[in-house]
Protein backbone atom coordinates (compact mmCIF):
# COMPACT_ATOMS: atom_id res chain seq x y z
CA UNK A 1 0.00 0.00 0.00
CA UNK A 2 2.26 2.76 1.17
CA UNK A 3 5.42 0.94 1.21
CA UNK A 4 6.46 3.18 -2.26
CA UNK A 5 5.53 6.67 -0.35
CA UNK A 6 7.68 6.02 2.55
CA UNK A 7 7.86 9.31 4.38
CA UNK A 8 11.19 10.38 6.04
CA UNK A 9 11.12 10.42 9.62
CA UNK A 10 13.19 12.09 11.85
CA UNK A 11 12.66 10.60 14.79
CA UNK A 12 15.03 7.56 14.66
CA UNK A 13 12.93 4.91 16.77
CA UNK A 14 9.70 5.84 14.11
CA UNK A 15 11.70 5.49 11.53
CA UNK A 16 13.08 2.36 12.67
CA UNK A 17 9.87 0.73 13.19
CA UNK A 18 8.60 2.47 10.15
CA UNK A 19 11.62 0.43 7.75
CA UNK A 20 10.02 -2.99 8.85
CA UNK A 21 6.35 -2.69 9.50
CA UNK A 22 5.26 1.12 7.75
CA UNK A 23 2.48 1.52 10.14
CA UNK A 24 3.57 5.64 10.55
CA UNK A 25 3.75 6.12 6.93
CA UNK A 26 0.23 4.51 6.68
CA UNK A 27 -1.08 7.31 9.02
CA UNK A 28 0.34 9.64 7.43
CA UNK A 29 -0.98 8.86 4.01
CA UNK A 30 -4.52 8.19 5.07
CA UNK A 31 -5.05 10.52 7.84
CA UNK A 32 -2.50 13.37 7.51
CA UNK A 33 -1.71 14.26 3.95
CA UNK A 34 -4.81 12.27 2.63
CA UNK A 35 -6.55 15.10 -0.01
CA UNK A 36 -10.03 16.28 1.25
CA UNK A 37 -12.39 18.57 -0.70
CA UNK A 38 -11.95 22.06 1.34
CA UNK A 39 -15.78 22.77 1.07
CA UNK A 40 -17.35 20.23 3.93
CA UNK A 41 -19.90 21.88 5.69
CA UNK A 42 -20.34 20.55 9.64
CA UNK A 43 -22.57 17.57 8.48
CA UNK A 44 -19.11 15.82 7.35
CA UNK A 45 -18.29 15.66 11.08
CA UNK A 46 -20.74 12.75 11.77
CA UNK A 47 -18.64 9.90 10.45
CA UNK A 48 -15.64 10.80 12.28
CA UNK A 49 -18.50 11.53 15.82
CA UNK A 50 -19.96 8.05 14.86
CA UNK A 51 -16.10 6.73 14.97
CA UNK A 52 -15.72 7.98 17.80
CA UNK A 53 -19.09 6.67 19.78
CA UNK A 54 -17.35 2.89 18.52
CA UNK A 55 -14.49 3.25 20.29
CA UNK A 56 -16.81 5.25 23.53
CA UNK A 57 -19.17 1.88 23.51
CA UNK A 58 -16.64 -0.37 23.40
CA UNK A 59 -14.01 0.86 25.83
CA UNK A 60 -17.03 0.93 28.16
CA UNK A 61 -18.61 -1.68 27.56
CA UNK A 62 -15.32 -3.99 28.53
CA UNK A 63 -16.10 -2.45 31.80
CA UNK A 64 -19.20 -3.31 32.30
CA UNK A 65 -18.80 -7.04 31.10
CA UNK A 66 -16.27 -7.07 34.03
CA UNK A 67 -19.19 -6.90 36.51
CA UNK A 68 -22.07 -7.93 34.73
CA UNK A 69 -23.71 -11.80 35.12
CA UNK A 70 -25.44 -13.29 31.98
CA UNK A 71 -28.03 -15.50 34.04
CA UNK A 72 -31.89 -14.77 34.19
CA UNK A 73 -31.20 -15.06 37.68
CA UNK A 74 -28.66 -12.63 38.42
CA UNK A 75 -28.88 -9.97 35.42
CA UNK A 76 -31.21 -7.49 36.66
CA UNK A 77 -29.27 -7.62 40.21
CA UNK A 78 -26.13 -7.30 38.88
CA UNK A 79 -27.01 -4.24 36.77
CA UNK A 80 -28.16 -2.70 39.68
CA UNK A 81 -25.00 -3.39 41.18
CA UNK A 82 -23.55 -1.62 38.71
CA UNK A 83 -25.07 1.49 39.16
CA UNK A 84 -25.58 1.20 43.19
CA UNK A 85 -22.14 -0.18 44.54
CA UNK A 86 -19.42 -0.66 41.90
CA UNK A 87 -16.94 2.91 41.75
CA UNK A 88 -17.96 5.00 39.02
CA UNK A 89 -20.47 2.18 37.55
CA UNK A 90 -23.34 4.80 37.28
CA UNK A 91 -21.32 6.54 35.47
CA UNK A 92 -19.78 3.82 32.96
CA UNK A 93 -23.19 2.53 32.38
CA UNK A 94 -25.09 5.71 31.70
CA UNK A 95 -22.43 6.47 29.36
CA UNK A 96 -22.65 3.48 27.61
CA UNK A 97 -26.53 3.33 27.88
CA UNK A 98 -27.11 6.88 26.43
CA UNK A 99 -23.73 5.92 24.38
CA UNK A 100 -26.18 4.02 22.07
CA UNK A 101 -28.36 6.55 21.36
CA UNK A 102 -25.56 9.29 20.64
CA UNK A 103 -24.19 6.22 18.37
CA UNK A 104 -27.01 6.44 15.62
CA UNK A 105 -27.98 10.22 16.05
CA UNK A 106 -24.68 10.36 14.91
CA UNK A 107 -24.98 7.76 12.00
CA UNK A 108 -28.36 8.37 11.16
CA UNK A 109 -27.65 12.06 10.29
CA UNK A 110 -24.26 10.41 8.70
CA UNK A 111 -26.46 8.86 6.37
CA UNK A 112 -29.12 11.31 5.72
CA UNK A 113 -26.30 13.29 4.77
CA UNK A 114 -25.06 11.02 2.12
CA UNK A 115 -29.00 10.69 0.86
CA UNK A 116 -29.15 14.78 0.67
CA UNK A 117 -25.66 14.75 -1.18
CA UNK A 118 -25.49 11.81 -3.48
CA UNK A 119 -22.67 10.13 -1.76
CA UNK A 120 -23.77 6.63 -2.16
CA UNK A 121 -23.68 7.35 -6.49
CA UNK A 122 -20.88 5.85 -8.63
CA UNK A 123 -18.09 5.00 -7.78
CA UNK A 124 -19.21 5.06 -4.19
CA UNK A 125 -21.68 2.26 -4.48
CA UNK A 126 -19.64 -0.04 -2.33
CA UNK A 127 -18.59 2.53 0.13
CA UNK A 128 -22.50 2.76 0.66
CA UNK A 129 -23.36 -0.83 1.26
CA UNK A 130 -21.25 -1.54 3.83
CA UNK A 131 -22.20 1.68 5.17
CA UNK A 132 -25.47 0.14 4.96
CA UNK A 133 -24.06 -3.46 6.62
CA UNK A 134 -22.58 -1.39 9.54
CA UNK A 135 -26.04 0.37 9.97
CA UNK A 136 -27.50 -3.70 9.97
CA UNK A 137 -24.92 -4.91 12.76
CA UNK A 138 -25.67 -1.95 14.62
CA UNK A 139 -29.17 -2.74 15.00
CA UNK A 140 -28.44 -6.36 15.70
CA UNK A 141 -25.87 -5.11 18.55
CA UNK A 142 -28.07 -2.11 20.03
CA UNK A 143 -31.08 -4.47 20.32
CA UNK A 144 -29.38 -7.75 22.18
CA UNK A 145 -27.49 -4.67 24.43
CA UNK A 146 -31.13 -3.74 25.32
CA UNK A 147 -32.02 -7.39 26.28
CA UNK A 148 -29.22 -8.07 28.69
CA UNK A 149 -30.46 -5.89 31.82
CA UNK A 150 -33.31 -8.14 31.72
CA UNK A 151 -36.25 -5.38 32.42
CA UNK A 152 -39.59 -6.05 31.66
CA UNK A 153 -38.79 -3.91 28.18
CA UNK A 154 -35.74 -6.50 27.79
CA UNK A 155 -37.83 -9.45 27.98
CA UNK A 156 -40.79 -8.41 25.31
CA UNK A 157 -39.08 -6.37 23.18
CA UNK A 158 -36.53 -9.64 22.76
CA UNK A 159 -39.95 -11.70 22.20
CA UNK A 160 -41.18 -9.69 19.93
CA UNK A 161 -38.21 -9.21 17.65
CA UNK A 162 -37.03 -12.96 17.70
CA UNK A 163 -40.81 -13.36 16.72
CA UNK A 164 -40.41 -11.92 13.61
CA UNK A 165 -38.79 -15.05 12.36
CA UNK A 166 -41.92 -16.96 12.80
CA UNK A 167 -43.04 -15.16 9.93
CA UNK A 168 -41.10 -16.97 7.66
CA UNK A 169 -43.37 -19.85 6.02
CA UNK A 170 -43.31 -23.29 7.15
CA UNK A 171 -39.83 -22.88 8.57
CA UNK A 172 -40.67 -19.75 10.64
CA UNK A 173 -41.06 -21.91 14.27
CA UNK A 174 -37.67 -24.28 13.81
CA UNK A 175 -35.94 -20.77 13.69
CA UNK A 176 -37.13 -19.16 16.54
CA UNK A 177 -36.71 -22.42 18.47
CA UNK A 178 -33.34 -22.66 17.70
CA UNK A 179 -32.36 -18.79 18.38
CA UNK A 180 -34.08 -19.25 21.46
CA UNK A 181 -32.29 -22.41 22.12
CA UNK A 182 -35.60 -23.41 23.97
CA UNK A 183 -39.52 -22.74 24.11
CA UNK A 184 -39.70 -19.11 25.11
CA UNK A 185 -37.09 -16.28 25.94
CA UNK A 186 -34.75 -17.75 28.88
CA UNK A 187 -31.64 -18.00 30.29
CA UNK A 188 -29.80 -20.05 26.78
CA UNK A 189 -31.27 -16.75 24.72
CA UNK A 190 -29.91 -14.39 27.39
CA UNK A 191 -26.48 -16.35 27.04
CA UNK A 192 -26.01 -15.90 23.17
CA UNK A 193 -27.41 -12.49 23.09
CA UNK A 194 -24.59 -11.52 25.83
CA UNK A 195 -21.80 -13.53 23.50
CA UNK A 196 -22.86 -11.42 20.24
CA UNK A 197 -23.16 -8.29 21.75
CA UNK A 198 -19.35 -8.28 22.97
CA UNK A 199 -19.03 -10.08 19.33
CA UNK A 200 -20.34 -7.80 17.14
CA UNK A 201 -18.76 -4.61 17.92
CA UNK A 202 -15.62 -6.10 16.49
CA UNK A 203 -17.54 -6.97 13.97
CA UNK A 204 -18.59 -3.78 13.27
CA UNK A 205 -14.88 -2.23 13.60
CA UNK A 206 -13.92 -4.28 11.00
CA UNK A 207 -16.90 -3.86 8.63
CA UNK A 208 -15.80 0.21 9.57
CA UNK A 209 -12.21 -0.66 8.41
CA UNK A 210 -13.28 -1.59 5.03
CA UNK A 211 -16.00 1.45 4.97
CA UNK A 212 -12.99 4.15 5.59
CA UNK A 213 -10.81 1.93 3.31
CA UNK A 214 -13.56 2.16 0.33
CA UNK A 215 -13.46 5.69 0.89
CA UNK A 216 -9.82 6.23 0.73
CA UNK A 217 -10.20 4.89 -2.52
CA UNK A 218 -12.70 7.20 -4.35
CA UNK A 219 -12.26 10.05 -1.83
CA UNK A 220 -14.71 12.43 0.08
CA UNK A 221 -17.64 13.66 -1.78
CA UNK A 222 -18.84 16.84 -0.85
CA UNK A 223 -21.50 19.59 -0.65
CA UNK A 224 -21.98 20.12 -4.91
CA UNK A 225 -21.54 16.71 -5.59
CA UNK A 226 -18.50 17.32 -8.18
CA UNK A 227 -15.55 15.74 -7.52
CA UNK A 228 -12.58 17.87 -7.11
CA UNK A 229 -10.84 18.87 -10.62
CA UNK A 230 -7.02 19.43 -8.79
CA UNK A 231 -4.79 20.21 -6.16
CA UNK A 232 -5.70 23.12 -5.30
CA UNK A 233 -9.59 22.18 -4.47
CA UNK A 234 -8.56 20.08 -1.84
CA UNK A 235 -6.42 20.28 1.33
CA UNK A 236 -4.49 17.54 3.60
CA UNK A 237 -6.93 15.92 6.17
CA UNK A 238 -4.48 17.47 9.14
CA UNK A 239 -4.53 19.73 10.38
CA UNK A 240 -7.54 20.95 8.81
CA UNK A 241 -10.38 18.12 9.30
CA UNK A 242 -8.51 16.91 12.27
CA UNK A 243 -9.44 20.40 13.55
CA UNK A 244 -12.41 20.72 12.59
CA UNK A 245 -14.15 17.21 13.30
CA UNK A 246 -12.07 18.37 17.38
CA UNK A 247 -14.39 21.41 17.46
CA UNK A 248 -17.40 19.36 16.06
CA UNK A 249 -17.02 16.30 18.64
CA UNK A 250 -16.22 18.92 21.47
CA UNK A 251 -19.91 20.10 20.57
CA UNK A 252 -21.09 17.03 20.58
CA UNK A 253 -19.77 15.36 23.71
CA UNK A 254 -21.15 18.71 25.59
CA UNK A 255 -24.04 17.61 24.31
CA UNK A 256 -23.68 13.98 25.19
CA UNK A 257 -22.83 14.80 28.94
CA UNK A 258 -25.48 16.99 28.96
CA UNK A 259 -27.72 13.91 28.08
CA UNK A 260 -25.49 11.35 30.79
CA UNK A 261 -25.28 13.68 33.84
CA UNK A 262 -28.47 15.37 33.78
CA UNK A 263 -31.53 13.16 31.69
CA UNK A 264 -29.68 9.78 31.71
CA UNK A 265 -32.83 8.00 31.37
CA UNK A 266 -35.21 10.66 29.11
CA UNK A 267 -34.42 8.30 26.43
CA UNK A 268 -35.11 4.73 28.17
CA UNK A 269 -38.41 3.50 29.17
CA UNK A 270 -39.06 3.15 32.84
CA UNK A 271 -40.69 -0.35 33.03
CA UNK A 272 -37.16 -1.58 32.21
CA UNK A 273 -36.37 -1.11 35.45
CA UNK A 274 -38.81 -3.54 36.56
CA UNK A 275 -37.28 -7.20 36.23
CA UNK A 276 -38.49 -9.51 33.08
CA UNK A 277 -41.84 -11.09 33.87
CA UNK A 278 -42.37 -13.69 31.38
CA UNK A 279 -46.32 -13.87 32.58
CA UNK A 280 -47.30 -10.37 32.45
CA UNK A 281 -46.53 -8.16 28.98
CA UNK A 282 -46.37 -4.50 29.92
CA UNK A 283 -49.24 -2.43 28.48
CA UNK A 284 -47.42 -0.81 25.59
CA UNK A 285 -44.07 -2.40 24.26
CA UNK A 286 -41.92 0.04 22.86
CA UNK A 287 -38.77 -0.52 21.33
CA UNK A 288 -35.93 2.29 22.13
CA UNK A 289 -36.28 5.47 19.30
CA UNK A 290 -33.59 4.70 16.95
CA UNK A 291 -36.11 1.75 15.87
CA UNK A 292 -39.59 3.52 16.34
CA UNK A 293 -39.95 3.91 12.61
CA UNK A 294 -38.79 0.59 11.87
CA UNK A 295 -41.65 -0.99 14.35
CA UNK A 296 -44.06 1.60 12.79
CA UNK A 297 -43.85 -0.04 9.28
CA UNK A 298 -44.19 -3.00 11.40
CA UNK A 299 -47.44 -2.58 12.64
CA UNK A 300 -48.75 -0.56 9.12
CA UNK A 301 -49.45 -3.62 7.56
CA UNK A 302 -52.87 -5.01 8.93
CA UNK A 303 -54.20 -7.04 5.61
CA UNK A 304 -54.04 -10.13 4.52
CA UNK A 305 -52.85 -10.33 0.72
CA UNK A 306 -54.81 -13.29 -0.53
CA UNK A 307 -55.27 -15.09 -4.12
CA UNK A 308 -58.06 -13.18 -5.82
CA UNK A 309 -61.42 -14.30 -4.96
CA UNK A 310 -60.39 -17.19 -2.36
CA UNK A 311 -59.34 -17.38 0.92
CA UNK A 312 -55.75 -18.48 0.34
CA UNK A 313 -53.64 -16.74 1.82
CA UNK A 314 -50.44 -15.23 -0.04
CA UNK A 315 -48.74 -13.28 2.45
CA UNK A 316 -50.57 -13.00 5.93
CA UNK A 317 -50.48 -9.55 7.63
CA UNK A 318 -47.76 -10.62 9.98
CA UNK A 319 -45.36 -11.72 7.10
CA UNK A 320 -46.08 -8.73 5.25
CA UNK A 321 -44.84 -6.21 7.96
CA UNK A 322 -41.48 -8.12 8.56
CA UNK A 323 -41.33 -7.95 4.96
CA UNK A 324 -41.80 -4.36 4.69
CA UNK A 325 -40.19 -3.55 7.84
CA UNK A 326 -36.76 -5.53 6.24
CA UNK A 327 -37.50 -4.17 3.10
CA UNK A 328 -37.16 -0.11 4.31
CA UNK A 329 -33.50 -1.25 5.38
CA UNK A 330 -32.96 -3.50 1.87
CA UNK A 331 -33.97 0.20 -0.29
CA UNK A 332 -31.25 1.63 1.38
CA UNK A 333 -28.65 -1.22 0.10
CA UNK A 334 -30.13 -1.01 -3.48
CA UNK A 335 -29.93 3.03 -3.59
CA UNK A 336 -27.25 3.58 -5.80
CA UNK A 337 -29.59 1.47 -8.47
CA UNK A 338 -32.93 3.16 -8.01
CA UNK A 339 -31.47 6.64 -8.40
CA UNK A 340 -30.64 6.71 -11.86
CA UNK A 341 -29.89 11.04 -11.88
CA UNK A 342 -26.51 11.69 -12.58
CA UNK A 343 -26.28 14.89 -10.25
CA UNK A 344 -25.04 13.92 -7.46
CA UNK A 345 -25.92 16.54 -5.12
CA UNK A 346 -29.55 17.67 -4.20
CA UNK A 347 -28.20 21.23 -4.70
CA UNK A 348 -28.58 21.30 -7.99
CA UNK A 349 -32.00 18.61 -8.11
CA UNK A 350 -34.89 21.07 -7.29
CA UNK A 351 -37.45 18.32 -7.17
CA UNK A 352 -35.13 15.62 -5.37
CA UNK A 353 -34.47 18.61 -2.65
CA UNK A 354 -38.29 18.53 -1.80
CA UNK A 355 -38.82 14.81 -1.90
CA UNK A 356 -36.07 14.60 0.85
CA UNK A 357 -37.60 16.51 2.75
CA UNK A 358 -40.88 15.03 2.29
CA UNK A 359 -38.92 11.62 3.31
CA UNK A 360 -37.17 12.95 6.25
CA UNK A 361 -40.60 14.20 7.81
CA UNK A 362 -42.05 10.95 6.52
CA UNK A 363 -39.78 9.10 9.05
CA UNK A 364 -40.15 11.62 11.76
CA UNK A 365 -43.56 10.73 11.69
CA UNK A 366 -42.94 7.17 11.75
CA UNK A 367 -41.03 7.41 14.95
CA UNK A 368 -43.51 9.34 16.69
CA UNK A 369 -46.14 6.67 15.14
CA UNK A 370 -43.86 3.94 16.39
CA UNK A 371 -43.84 5.43 20.04
CA UNK A 372 -47.91 5.63 20.07
CA UNK A 373 -50.42 2.95 21.01
CA UNK A 374 -51.73 0.49 18.06
CA UNK A 375 -54.44 2.97 18.01
CA UNK A 376 -56.29 4.73 15.65
CA UNK A 377 -55.70 7.59 14.10
CA UNK A 378 -51.98 6.55 15.09
CA UNK A 379 -52.88 3.49 12.73
CA UNK A 380 -53.68 5.33 9.98
CA UNK A 381 -51.33 8.13 9.59
CA UNK A 382 -48.52 5.48 10.27
CA UNK A 383 -49.60 3.60 6.78
CA UNK A 384 -49.36 7.44 4.99
CA UNK A 385 -45.79 7.74 6.11
CA UNK A 386 -45.23 3.94 5.37
CA UNK A 387 -46.35 4.22 1.43
CA UNK A 388 -44.53 7.91 1.56
CA UNK A 389 -41.29 6.01 2.57
CA UNK A 390 -41.32 3.77 -0.19
CA UNK A 391 -42.41 5.81 -2.79
CA UNK A 392 -39.93 7.97 -2.04
CA UNK A 393 -37.38 5.11 -2.40
CA UNK B 1 7.55 -32.67 -9.79
CA UNK B 2 11.70 -32.41 -10.55
CA UNK B 3 11.91 -35.82 -11.54
CA UNK B 4 9.20 -36.55 -13.78
CA UNK B 5 9.43 -35.12 -16.83
CA UNK B 6 7.42 -32.48 -17.49
CA UNK B 7 4.67 -33.44 -20.61
CA UNK B 8 3.17 -30.62 -22.84
CA UNK B 9 0.34 -28.78 -21.20
CA UNK B 10 -2.75 -30.33 -23.30
CA UNK B 11 -6.31 -30.30 -23.28
CA UNK B 12 -6.59 -33.40 -21.52
CA UNK B 13 -4.03 -32.50 -18.76
CA UNK B 14 -6.50 -29.04 -18.30
CA UNK B 15 -9.37 -31.17 -17.58
CA UNK B 16 -7.41 -33.27 -15.04
CA UNK B 17 -7.00 -30.16 -13.53
CA UNK B 18 -10.12 -28.38 -13.23
CA UNK B 19 -11.68 -32.03 -11.97
CA UNK B 20 -8.83 -32.13 -8.83
CA UNK B 21 -9.76 -28.50 -8.37
CA UNK B 22 -13.57 -29.17 -7.92
CA UNK B 23 -13.38 -32.46 -6.27
CA UNK B 24 -10.90 -31.15 -3.70
CA UNK B 25 -13.23 -28.19 -3.33
CA UNK B 26 -16.38 -30.12 -2.84
CA UNK B 27 -14.46 -31.96 -0.10
CA UNK B 28 -13.66 -28.84 1.59
CA UNK B 29 -16.60 -27.86 1.45
CA UNK B 30 -18.37 -30.64 2.52
CA UNK B 31 -15.86 -30.68 5.40
CA UNK B 32 -17.30 -27.18 6.29
CA UNK B 33 -20.44 -28.53 6.47
CA UNK B 34 -19.63 -31.30 8.57
CA UNK B 35 -17.83 -28.59 10.95
CA UNK B 36 -20.86 -26.38 10.95
CA UNK B 37 -23.49 -28.55 11.80
CA UNK B 38 -22.71 -29.21 15.45
CA UNK B 39 -21.99 -25.11 15.79
CA UNK B 40 -25.20 -24.51 14.56
CA UNK B 41 -27.43 -28.10 15.84
CA UNK B 42 -25.83 -26.43 19.61
CA UNK B 43 -27.90 -23.38 19.66
CA UNK B 44 -30.95 -25.70 19.80
CA UNK B 45 -33.02 -26.68 22.99
CA UNK B 46 -30.69 -28.17 25.24
CA UNK B 47 -31.79 -31.65 26.52
CA UNK B 48 -32.55 -30.34 29.79
CA UNK B 49 -34.49 -27.91 28.11
CA UNK B 50 -36.31 -30.66 26.25
CA UNK B 51 -36.85 -32.80 28.99
CA UNK B 52 -39.81 -30.41 30.51
CA UNK B 53 -42.03 -32.30 32.48
CA UNK B 54 -45.73 -31.53 31.52
CA UNK B 55 -48.25 -29.05 34.29
CA UNK B 56 -51.15 -30.73 36.23
CA UNK B 57 -53.79 -27.95 37.04
CA UNK B 58 -56.34 -28.79 39.79
CA UNK B 59 -59.63 -26.66 38.43
CA UNK B 60 -61.82 -26.90 41.39
CA UNK B 61 -61.22 -23.56 42.58
CA UNK B 62 -62.09 -21.97 39.38
CA UNK B 63 -65.70 -20.58 39.39
CA UNK B 64 -67.62 -19.72 35.97
CA UNK B 65 -66.45 -17.24 34.54
CA UNK B 66 -62.86 -16.91 36.02
CA UNK B 67 -59.52 -17.71 34.37
CA UNK B 68 -56.31 -18.80 35.58
CA UNK B 69 -53.18 -18.33 34.14
CA UNK B 70 -50.38 -21.50 34.90
CA UNK B 71 -46.84 -21.79 33.20
CA UNK B 72 -46.08 -24.84 30.84
CA UNK B 73 -42.41 -24.81 29.09
CA UNK B 74 -41.96 -21.12 30.62
CA UNK B 75 -45.13 -19.94 28.74
CA UNK B 76 -48.49 -19.08 30.27
CA UNK B 77 -51.39 -21.21 29.49
CA UNK B 78 -54.64 -19.47 30.21
CA UNK B 79 -57.61 -21.88 31.16
CA UNK B 80 -61.10 -20.08 31.33
CA UNK B 81 -64.52 -21.88 32.86
CA UNK B 82 -66.56 -19.82 30.15
CA UNK B 83 -70.21 -18.64 30.86
CA UNK B 84 -72.72 -20.03 29.06
CA UNK B 85 -73.23 -16.55 26.90
CA UNK B 86 -69.74 -16.77 26.41
CA UNK B 87 -69.87 -20.23 24.79
CA UNK B 88 -73.53 -19.53 22.86
CA UNK B 89 -71.33 -16.57 21.06
CA UNK B 90 -68.31 -18.44 20.11
CA UNK B 91 -70.85 -20.86 18.32
CA UNK B 92 -72.90 -18.39 16.94
CA UNK B 93 -70.16 -16.78 14.82
CA UNK B 94 -69.89 -18.35 10.88
CA UNK B 95 -66.95 -19.39 10.31
CA UNK B 96 -67.15 -17.18 6.84
CA UNK B 97 -66.62 -14.17 9.51
CA UNK B 98 -63.23 -15.54 10.87
CA UNK B 99 -59.47 -14.70 9.73
CA UNK B 100 -58.46 -18.26 10.71
CA UNK B 101 -61.59 -20.42 10.56
CA UNK B 102 -62.02 -23.32 12.92
CA UNK B 103 -65.16 -24.17 15.32
CA UNK B 104 -65.50 -23.95 18.82
CA UNK B 105 -66.45 -27.22 19.24
CA UNK B 106 -62.91 -27.85 18.11
CA UNK B 107 -61.33 -25.99 20.28
CA UNK B 108 -62.55 -27.66 23.58
CA UNK B 109 -62.17 -31.22 24.63
CA UNK B 110 -64.01 -34.34 25.73
CA UNK B 111 -63.35 -35.46 29.40
CA UNK B 112 -61.17 -38.68 28.75
CA UNK B 113 -62.94 -39.83 31.99
CA UNK B 114 -66.10 -39.18 31.60
CA UNK B 115 -66.39 -38.86 27.88
CA UNK B 116 -68.56 -35.60 28.61
CA UNK B 117 -67.98 -32.72 26.41
CA UNK B 118 -66.48 -30.07 28.30
CA UNK B 119 -67.36 -26.82 26.66
CA UNK B 120 -66.63 -24.49 29.37
CA UNK B 121 -63.20 -24.84 29.77
CA UNK B 122 -60.64 -23.21 27.02
CA UNK B 123 -57.40 -24.38 27.24
CA UNK B 124 -55.04 -22.20 24.95
CA UNK B 125 -50.95 -21.02 25.20
CA UNK B 126 -51.57 -17.02 26.37
CA UNK B 127 -49.36 -16.01 23.42
CA UNK B 128 -50.13 -13.87 20.76
CA UNK B 129 -49.71 -15.90 17.56
CA UNK B 130 -48.56 -12.10 16.10
CA UNK B 131 -45.65 -11.37 18.03
CA UNK B 132 -45.41 -13.54 21.32
CA UNK B 133 -46.82 -11.31 23.88
CA UNK B 134 -49.02 -12.17 26.55
CA UNK B 135 -52.66 -10.59 25.55
CA UNK B 136 -55.07 -8.99 28.20
CA UNK B 137 -57.92 -10.46 29.57
CA UNK B 138 -57.09 -13.05 32.10
CA UNK B 139 -58.85 -10.35 34.96
CA UNK B 140 -62.61 -9.09 34.56
CA UNK B 141 -60.70 -5.55 34.82
CA UNK B 142 -58.34 -6.18 31.75
CA UNK B 143 -59.58 -4.89 28.56
CA UNK B 144 -61.02 -7.78 26.50
CA UNK B 145 -61.24 -6.26 23.05
CA UNK B 146 -64.39 -5.81 20.80
CA UNK B 147 -65.42 -9.74 21.08
CA UNK B 148 -65.57 -10.55 24.69
CA UNK B 149 -61.99 -12.15 24.88
CA UNK B 150 -58.71 -11.25 24.77
CA UNK B 151 -56.81 -8.12 23.15
CA UNK B 152 -53.31 -7.64 22.38
CA UNK B 153 -51.79 -4.42 23.78
CA UNK B 154 -48.61 -5.30 21.69
CA UNK B 155 -49.64 -4.24 18.34
CA UNK B 156 -53.84 -4.72 18.58
CA UNK B 157 -54.74 -7.95 17.87
CA UNK B 158 -58.27 -9.32 19.31
CA UNK B 159 -59.26 -12.63 20.18
CA UNK B 160 -63.27 -13.70 20.68
CA UNK B 161 -64.40 -15.62 23.66
CA UNK B 162 -63.02 -18.84 22.00
CA UNK B 163 -59.24 -17.69 21.68
CA UNK B 164 -59.70 -17.06 17.68
CA UNK B 165 -58.65 -13.95 16.06
CA UNK B 166 -60.94 -11.49 14.68
CA UNK B 167 -59.28 -8.53 14.45
CA UNK B 168 -55.15 -7.23 14.27
CA UNK B 169 -52.12 -7.86 12.77
CA UNK B 170 -52.22 -11.56 14.43
CA UNK B 171 -52.29 -14.20 11.54
CA UNK B 172 -53.80 -17.24 13.46
CA UNK B 173 -56.15 -18.24 16.54
CA UNK B 174 -54.49 -18.53 20.50
CA UNK B 175 -52.66 -22.05 20.24
CA UNK B 176 -54.21 -25.30 21.99
CA UNK B 177 -51.86 -26.89 23.98
CA UNK B 178 -51.75 -30.93 24.07
CA UNK B 179 -54.05 -31.42 27.52
CA UNK B 180 -56.21 -34.64 28.92
CA UNK B 181 -58.71 -34.08 31.74
CA UNK B 182 -57.55 -37.12 34.00
CA UNK B 183 -60.57 -36.25 36.15
CA UNK B 184 -63.24 -34.49 36.82
CA UNK B 185 -61.01 -31.56 38.49
CA UNK B 186 -57.80 -31.98 36.71
CA UNK B 187 -56.13 -30.90 33.91
CA UNK B 188 -52.83 -32.29 32.79
CA UNK B 189 -50.58 -30.18 30.12
CA UNK B 190 -48.58 -31.14 27.73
Amino acid sequence: MASSERVNFKNPVIKWVDERLPLFSLMHKEYAAFPTPKNFNYLWNFGALAMFMLVAMIATGVFLAMYYTPSTDHAFNSVERIMRDVNWGWMIRYIHMNGASMFFIAVYVHIFRGIYYGSYKKPRELLWILGVIILLLMMATAFMGYVLPWGQMSFWGATVITNLFSAIPLVGDKIVTWLWGGFSVDNPTLNRFYALHYLLPFVIFAVVFLHVAALHISGSNNPTGIDPKSAKDTVPFHPYYTAKDCFGLTVFLIFYALVVFYAPNALGDPDNYIPANPMVTPAHIVPEWYFLPFYAILRSFVWDIHIPFTHVVLISSKLGGVILMFGAVAMLLILPWLDKSPVRSAMFRPLYKKLFWVFVVACLVLGYIGGKPPEQPYVFIGQIATFVYFAFS
Amino acid sequence: MADQPSRPADDHDDERRDFLTLTAGAMAGVGACCVAWPLVQSMNPAADVLALASTEVDLSQVKEGQSITVVWRGKPVFIRRRTQAEIDEARAVPESDLKDPQSDQDRVKQSNFSGQDMPQWLVMIGVCTHLGCVPLGQKPTDPHGNYDGWFCPCHGSQYDSSGRIRQGPAPKNLEIPPYQFTDANHVKIG
